[in-house]
């Protein structure tokens, strides 16, 4: 195998120390209060036009968060972060690749 | 090929690698990429075939929200005791650490029961994997998730053993680290799933 002119040092500045536990309590109680407002957003009749992208802005906005400071993607190296979303892009577009074919919309 | 070490607090065993970053958290990230388009293909057949039944039960009358509700709620609070037992694993705190998992496996046992009391209620209300394209598909994605948190749970506990045992010190975060982001990962699949199936009708 070819040799690299210049070994792959780790970068130290790829890699942040972790949040504590206090933003850890903090994003759970963002979590729990966005839960709730789906829950509450899918029992108003009023918001029945928009119910499909609320929700789905709200299920997106949790996911980032679990993803990102859970999941520790917003501090650890991006190869994992591209590792993990383009897979997703791309079971996000074979979803909508498929409905479309479907009919669904 | 060159390499260079990997050792820092969170990866206990240096070891050389060609990125420079540590090869079993890689690998673990590709197979979470992998699990995106198995879930991906499931959540797409569920969303195709919706409303295409001919026969009931219909999802609107059978699916509980509220239920459901607590259910989702129960897991995002695991995936809080999940990262803190992870916290606790990187200060070498390994009795914080088996408290914390100690919760995340029973919260994650927890969820599964109470999946298996909805499948339950469904099947008493005649609703099976092969009454309808609904029921198919249904037990077929929330089944496979429901899977993947049992598995979870059986890992969360082996490692609350270790940790009881001593075995578990700060050397060893990154054993934990992994099956936090699997534990994590099942937690957002749940997100969707709870907006797509069950708040989306």
């Amino acid at each position: 195998m070819a040799e690299h002119p210049t070994p792959h040092e780790p970068d130290p500045h790829s890699e942040h120390p972790h949040p504590g536990a206090k933003a850890y309590l903090a994003i759970a109680v963002v979590l729990t209060v966005v839960t709730a407002v789906e829950v509450a957003v899918f029992y108003v009749p009023v918001l029945k036009p928009v119910l499909i992208p609320t929700l789905l802005v709200l299920s997106a906005f949790k996911f980032a968060l679990v993803a990102m400071f859970y999941m520790h993607l917003k501090f650890d190296h991006r190869l994992f972060s591209w590792l993990f979303i383009v897979p997703m892009g791309l079971a996000a577009l074979v979803i909508l690749s498929l409905m479309k074919l479907f009919g669904v919309f | 090929m060159a390499v260079a070490p990997v050792a820092d607090a969170a990866h206990a065993e240096p070891h050389a690698t060609s990125t420079g970053l540590n090869n079993r958290k890689m690998l673990f990230w590709a197979f979470l990429g992998s699990e995106c388009m198995f879930f991906g293909s499931l959540i797409a057949t569920y969303l195709v075939y919706r409303g295409r039944d001919t026969v009931g039960p219909h999802p609107p009358e059978i699916l509980n929200i509220p239920f459901t509700s607590v259910s989702a709620f129960v897991l995002l609070m695991s995936s809080l005791t999940m990262v803190l037992a992870l916290a606790a694993c990187q200060r070498g705190n390994q009795r914080g650490t088996a408290i914390w998992l100690g919760a995340t496996a029973l919260l994650g046992a927890t969820f599964v029961g109470g999946q298996v009391i909805e499948f339950t209620e469904f099947f008493h209300h005649g609703l099976k994997l092969q009454t309808n394209l609904f029921g198919c598909t249904f037990f077929v994605l929330t089944g496979f998730h429901g899977t993947h948190v049992t598995v979870g749970v059986i890992w969360l506990l082996t490692l609350f053993v270790l940790a009881l045992r001593g075995k578990l010190p700060k050397e060893k975060a990154l054993d934990v680290e992994i099956s936090g982001l699997y534990w994590h990962f099942v937690d957002v699949v749940w997100i969707a799933i709870f907006t797509l199936v069950y708040l989306i009708q």
